[in-house]
């Protein structure tokens, strides 16, 4: 694929066009909050599957007359899957009651029990505190290893995208409610890799090429590193979708959330790889003279395949 | 173009070869089996036991195989349904000086085996379990020993003559002391500081004449880690008990600890043995002249009796209680025959040697835990977890002889409750009570289920990546098709040897994997693409493709390793699951891609001289 896209171009636009979605993402993320899941809320989750179509709202009747207040009741996947959800309760054995209660009101029907979750209150926090640190620092030791294997200016562009596709995607999950629970952490982590990725591949070339092409401009340098590696950014992104879609169709509920967030996280890590690393760059004011005193490339040839 | 050395073609057959070997036992589907273990941990399995369960099984046409194994005897089964048959009817037939447990046993053939290859650990999402987080409530147990060195005080005091008109534990659970004077306080204090090194010294004084003794920050952490030692063992015992295969119990943090049961289907009796703490403790009946300072009443379980005293001070607890087993007394009564270790069987016959005609106390001890409200400073209402303490008698019957080190306790509801008090005794008791934080159950339908999803969702990734690259790159195509096939085998055998557990989580990090791994051969193909299109020959710009794409994989994928090793040490459960296959499978397909699709393309292309054009 040989692409000769004015990429730059487009630079004013999709400053806009970014800006206007971090706003709205974290404007989401104030009012609106995240969907926790119960991971990170505590509380107890027990999901059910009955023989035949589940009568969700005689369950949500008998549930109330059993004296389980504020229980939410929902099928799960499909009509036959229920799940029932009573948040921020401190009592570990609430899940097995409820199963009791259910089953003894249907004998006749054979209720197969596919999970009970209890999350106690201090759990919940823990885990929302381990999250936020881990992601801390994965950002800041991505810094330190672009910073060391590239330059400053590039590990500063590659975090401006990092954070901008994070804030975006959780942005997107607050903003449709979909429940964000610990996989789906684990999913926007591996955002940060993927996008990562992307970023250096880019960087990389762009790097290459201000070294050693004739060419003087740094905007004229970038655009063409960016037609260059748009080739092998849409196949990988390709690939890593249609793995995704397979996981988001058959991989059952349980990974659902987790694909869609890599999904979004994919679609806007690769925007963010072309526009917003490159953008950032060229408004850091980088030019050639910045990797003039690196040491050449090839100096790591002890470790070519 | 550059020589591509003999050694490496080794490398990668021999890498392949391992790769091939070690992931094998995963193909072989594992036996639903029982295994059957003695109760006690100094009796091993032997023939003799295998003969019993043969014997049991006779007369039942069950298709099994029965091998005597190091500590177990294992019976495998053709199916589910009778693998639940068989343990019912173990369960009848051998009388209750063994383990039933269920079990999923590997069928990896023996050349397999003795070359160590064994299939993955399936995670509890996967096999179905349940998995528990215990906080161990440390307060207590340091209360304990607070209460235990006070009881020695006094009776140390009275020994040295230190006149003292007050001692107790205060709420922070601290020793407070008053004397008569201020002489006897002296006195105390050069005794403590001689004979105690716990404490903080110098020893504070609240009120005039009194003494604080307040446990060291070291005292406090030995205490704290020595009560968690002791739940770990305790709940081992239990787990034992309760008959479940490859059970994990471990600390985890500080003051927690999680236990995971694979298998286990009845949670309620889980909990229900693991959280208990009850214990006994045997006390002589407090006279009419004891002082009411050295005496308390307790109330009768289950309300069978009138409200007695007994003596404060203790014969023994169950600590010292060797076996403990349940049966029935002549009138069909349950019971449960104790057998004490020797110091506990000297000290129950001190005690009941001078004390015939009297009676013998059996107390009943055992820690619950309920919420409680509280405000917090913004004036919320928020949940507290609060333990306390039930002491009830069980029995209370006159000493007719002198007692040794076995006897029995009658006097019990019923015979479920005798053979817990049983099962808690022998598992022994635990230092500090704990609370449930975090529980998770997965049925066995849903593990199923799991296991099927995670198949077909990497079936379907693969394929689709697969036909996508060999439609585009074609002869290439099929290089990196094979080094994304390999990479898959590799990380399984990788996960195999380092006995790694699969969870869901994980094998959605397999399938991720498969989508990015192709990016290093993108990337690879895209630059020889390029160095074609300039003009170069094809040889040498396979061999420009390669080095000049080298770099870049190199620096995107260990981004990537950062990333992934950061999850998975600060991740749990699901987070650390996805993270353990995401770090392997980026080291993997490094190799692959690289090393594996340049030896294939040498491999077709490299003897040919005169290369006109290659197919990329």
């Amino acid at each position: 694929m040989n692409f000769n896209i004015d990429f730059l171009a487009w630079r004013k636009i999709a400053i806009v066009f970014s800006s206007i979605f971090l706003v709205i993402s974290i404007g989401s993320i104030a009012i609106k909050e995240l969907n926790w899941g119960l991971d990170f809320t505590g509380g107890t989750l027990v999901e059910l599957s009955y023989p035949e179509e589940a009568n969700i709202s005689e369950i949500r009747s008998s549930l109330s007359q059993g004296g389980f207040e504020g229980a939410q009741v929902a099928n799960f996947g499909s009509s036959r899957e229920v799940l029932i959800k009573l948040p921020g309760t401190v009592s570990d054995s609430l899940g097995s009651e409820i199963v009791s209660l259910l089953s003894k009101e249907n004998t006749d029907l054979n209720i197969d029990l596919r999970r009970i979750e209890y999350v106690g209150p201090q759990i919940g926090s823990e885990l929302r505190d381990d999250g936020g640190t881990s992601m801390l620092i994965a950002l800041a030791f991505m810094m330190l290893y672009i910073a060391f294997r590239f330059q400053s200016m590039f590990a500063g562009a590659a975090v401006i995208a990092l954070v901008h596709d994070v804030v975006i995607v959780v942005g997107i999950f607050s903003l449709i409610q979909i429940e964000f629970d610990l996989t789906v952490l684990a999913a926007i982590l591996a955002v940060i890799g993927y996008s990562l990725n992307d970023t250096i591949v880019v960087s990389d070339r762009i790097r290459e090429n201000l070294r050693s092409s004739e060419l003087e401009n740094t905007e004229e340098i970038i655009n063409k590193s960016l037609n260059q590696t748009l080739g092998r950014t849409l196949i990988t992104s390709l690939t890593t979708l249609l793995v995704l879609f397979s996981l988001y169709l058959l991989g059952g509920e349980l990974i659902k959330n987790f694909a869609l967030a890599l999904i979004f996280g994919v679609v806007i890590g690769t925007y963010s790889s072309i526009y917003i690393a490159a953008n950032a760059l060229i408004m850091m004011g980088m030019t050639k003279d910045h990797l003039k005193v690196e040491e050449p490339e090839n100096s790591d040839n002890n470790l070519l395949p | 173009m550059k020589r591509y050395g003999t050694w490496k073609y080794f490398l990668i057959l021999i890498v392949l070869g391992f790769g091939i070997i070690y992931s094998l036992p995963n193909l072989y589907a594992p036996d639903p089996a029982v295994q059957v273990s003695y109760t006690s941990s100094s009796q091993t399995a032997d023939r003799l036991l295998a003969e019993r369960i043969e014997a049991a099984l006779i007369d039942n046409n069950l298709d099994v195989s029965i091998e005597l194994q190091d500590d177990y005897v294992l019976i495998r089964t053709d199916s589910y349904q009778n693998q639940l048959k068989l343990k019912d009817i173990l369960a009848n037939a051998l009388i209750n000086d063994v383990v039933i447990a269920l079990n999923l046993a590997p069928t990896t053939p023996k050349w397999l085996a003795d070359i160590g290859a064994a299939p993955m650990k399936l995670g509890l999402d996967l096999r179905g379990g349940v998995h528990f987080l215990m906080q161990v409530d440390t307060g207590t147990a340091l209360k304990n020993r607070q209460d235990g060195t006070l009881q020695d005080l006094r009776i140390r005091f009275r020994e040295e003559r230190i006149r003292y008109t007050q001692a107790l534990v205060q709420e922070d659970n601290s020793i407070f002391l008053k004397f008569n004077n201020s002489d006897f306080k002296q006195q105390a204090e050069e005794f403590i500081k001689d004979n105690y090194s716990q404490f903080n010294f110098p020893l504070p004084s609240e009120a005039e004449n009194s003494l604080v003794l307040s446990l060291s920050d070291l005292e406090i952490e030995q205490i704290e880690s020595d009560a968690i030692d002791q739940n770990l063992t305790t709940l081992r015992n239990r787990v034992n008990e309760l008959g479940v295969s490859e059970p994990i119990v471990q600390r985890q943090g500080k003051k927690r600890i999680v236990v995971q049961l694979p298998g286990i289907q009845d949670t309620a009796e889980a909990k229900n043995i693991l959280g208990k703490t009850a214990t006994l403790e045997f006390h002589l009946e407090a006279q009419m002249d004891t002082p009411r300072s050295r005496k308390t009443s307790y109330p009768y379980r289950n309300g069978r009796g009138a409200p007695a005293f007994l003596q404060d001070s203790v014969i023994l607890g169950g600590d010292q209680v060797a076996t403990a087993q349940a049966s029935f007394d002549e009138n069909g009564l349950p019971q449960v025959n104790i057998t004490l270790d020797g110091e506990g069987g000297s000290k129950m016959h001190r005690a009941t040697r001078g004390n015939i005609g009297k009676r013998l106390g059996v107390l009943f001890v055992e820690q619950k835990s309920r919420t409680i409200y509280e405000r917090d400073s913004s004036g919320k209402q928020v949940p507290v977890q609060e333990t306390y303490e039930v002491k009830e008698i069980i029995s209370l019957a006159t000493i007719r002889a002198a007692l040794g080190t076995t006897f029995r306790i009658t006097g019990l509801d019923s015979p479920s409750e005798s053979s817990e008090l049983a099962l808690l005794l022998r598992a022994g008791a635990l230092a500090a009570p704990m609370t449930f934080v975090e529980e998770r159950t997965v049925g066995p339908s849903l593990g199923a289920d799991n296991i099927q999803a995670g198949i077909f969702s990497m079936q379907l990734g693969l394929l689709l990546v697969l036909g996508f690259i060999l439609f585009y790159y074609r002869v290439f195509g099929i290089a990196a098709s094979l080094a994304l096939s390999f990479n898959i085998v590799l990380l399984v055998a990788i996960m195999s040897v380092l006995s790694a557990t699969l969870t869901l989580p994980g094998i959605a990090g397999i399938v991720l994997t498969v989508g990015m791994a192709v990016d290093a051969n993108v990337l690879i193909f895209s630059r020889i693409r390029e160095e074609l299109s300039r003009g170069r020959e094809p040889l040498e710009a396979i061999d420009a493709g390669y080095n000049r794409a080298f770099l870049t994989i190199w620096d995107a994928n260990v981004t990537t390793l950062i990333v992934a090793v950061i999850l998975l040490s600060y991740g749990t459960g699901p987070v650390k699951g996805f993270a353990i296959t995401l770090s392997i499978g980026i080291v993997t397909s490094m190799f692959t891609a690289i090393m594996g699709t340049r030896a294939f393309a040498n491999l077709i292309y490299g003897s040919k001289k005169n290369l006109e054009r290659i197919s990329i």
